[in-house]
């Protein structure tokens, strides 16, 4: 399943507690995109998902939104 | 049996270290780091510019990746008021409620650990290492009132201390622990270099903003003129954000002092009346506050004065209302000597 969850203009380190927050209700192997304004979330996010052991996809910038896709893990 | 231990991780060298003692002994350890609103961490390098160079990392997110733990963030913005509003200890040196926040935080560190089966709780206090906080008179206080009791365990200073129940049952072993007090950091820079970490943030005077002058001034200033002491998330937000000045008691200005900042600010558009200069390059402001007709103008020209049209004759700028319309003002930028000092927060 494909999720996406809105962080725009949220400062770190709510992004990431929203993604802790919404993950555990997602499957092993689902998707979430996250879209986010703060540039610290392309630092944050990973960080958080290599400690908990999932898996960043992929991060896309366009002016000032930040897509990060990240595979849910066991 | 593996034992589990809950950390209360800053991103600072001493929690850094304790969980690094707890973890040589075999020991389970995850990490909790509390969001207040207050913390120095991350957002001010992300909302600004400078340091581009640095990265721009949320420490205590860092420190766990190092030690190979888990690091939960928790939210605790809502429940954090009641002790920045009335701490029952009082305040440190500004507004911060040290004290009365530790034991919250190791209340909430208790009620983590009982929800997700964890035996004891770890903290990196060092005995004498903070004048309000961290006492030796104040250690037992912290274990009662978080009703943590002798499952909270303080690794660098435990020698120092009555024995834990972790000491007691032999799930770690006393001697293995450390003696440190007062204000040096030497011993934990020789610990330091034990355990091979070369590399760690300089806690600059405290965890949060609420140990800063500055800041604090701020924060009274909305109190004094929001009509009650009280805030929400934004507004402790918004205080750590771009110049602050206030001509009136019915609104002050918020002027980014970069392209960062003007970001940040453009997300409150719909919340704040907000001016930008149009003919020179300028920053993004809002007013926060009741502004007349005749304060929009006085702001146009305060805004223009941090404008890159400071020395022009006049200096147009779009004002837009919270609804989305838009006018245009052409106004003669203040010089800096007309802005009384005390219009600076
Ligand atoms: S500096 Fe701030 S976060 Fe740290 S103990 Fe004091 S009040 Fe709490």
């Amino acid at each position: 399943m494909k999720h996406t969850i809105d962080a725009r203009n949220l400062l770190c380190p709510m992004p990431v507690i929203r993604l802790q927050t919404q993950i555990g209700d997602y499957q092993a192997g689902d998707t979430i995109e996250i879209i986010s304004t703060d540039p610290g979330t392309q630092y944050d996010i990973p960080a958080w998902c290599r400690v908990h052991g999932h898996k960043v996809l992929d991060i896309q910038q366009k002016e000032n939104e930040i897509r990060i896709f990240v595979e849910v893990g066991q | 049996m593996q034992r589990k231990a809950v950390a209360l991780i800053s991103g600072g060298l001493d929690s850094m270290l304790a969980v690094k003692a707890i973890l040589e002994q075999g020991i389970h350890v995850e990490g909790l780091n509390f969001f207040t609103g207050f913390c120095v961490e991350g957002h001010t390098q992300a909302i600004r510019n400078q340091n581009k160079s640095k990265p721009k990392r949320n420490n205590a997110l860092w420190v766990a990746e190092q030690l190979g733990i888990k690091l939960h963030i928790i939210d605790v913005v809502q429940e954090y008021k009641n002790i920045v509003l009335n701490p029952k200890h009082g305040y440190g040196a500004n507004m911060n409620p040290c004290l009365d926040c530790k034991i919250f935080m190791v209340q909430k560190a208790d009620a983590w650990r009982k929800a997700n089966d964890f035996d004891f709780i770890i903290t990196g206090e060092v005995i004498g290492q903070r004048p309000k906080s961290q006492r030796k008179q104040t250690m037992p206080v912290i274990s009662q009132e978080s009703g943590a009791q002798d499952r909270l365990l303080r690794p660098l200073s435990a020698q120092l201390l009555p024995p834990t129940l972790p000491e007691r049952e032999g799930w770690v072993m006393r001697d293995k622990l450390f003696d440190f007090s007062g204000r040096s950091r030497k011993p934990q820079m020789s610990l330091a270099e034990k355990f091979n970490i070369d590399e760690y943030a300089q806690p600059a005077g405290g965890c949060c903003f609420l140990t800063d002058k500055n800041y604090t001034e701020k924060l009274k200033d909305l109190w004094s003129n929001g009509g009650k002491r009280d805030y929400e998330l934004d507004d402790i937000m918004l205080l750590k954000v771009g110049r602050h000045l206030r001509p009136s008691d019915s609104y002050k200005l918020i002027i980014s002092r970069d392209e960062g900042e003007s970001n940040y600010l453009r997300g409150y558009r719909k919340q704040f009346i907000s001016i930008e200069p149009k003919s020179h390059p300028g920053p993004l402001s809002l007013i926060d506050g009741e502004a007349s007709a005749q304060d929009i103008h006085l702001a146009a020209s305060i805004v223009a004065r941090y404008s890159q049209g400071r020395d022009a004759t006049d200096v147009t700028l779009a004002v837009h209302s919270k609804d989305g319309a838009q006018f245009d003002l052409t106004v003669q930028p203040m010089t800096a000597n007309n802005i009384p000092q005390e219009w600076l927060l």
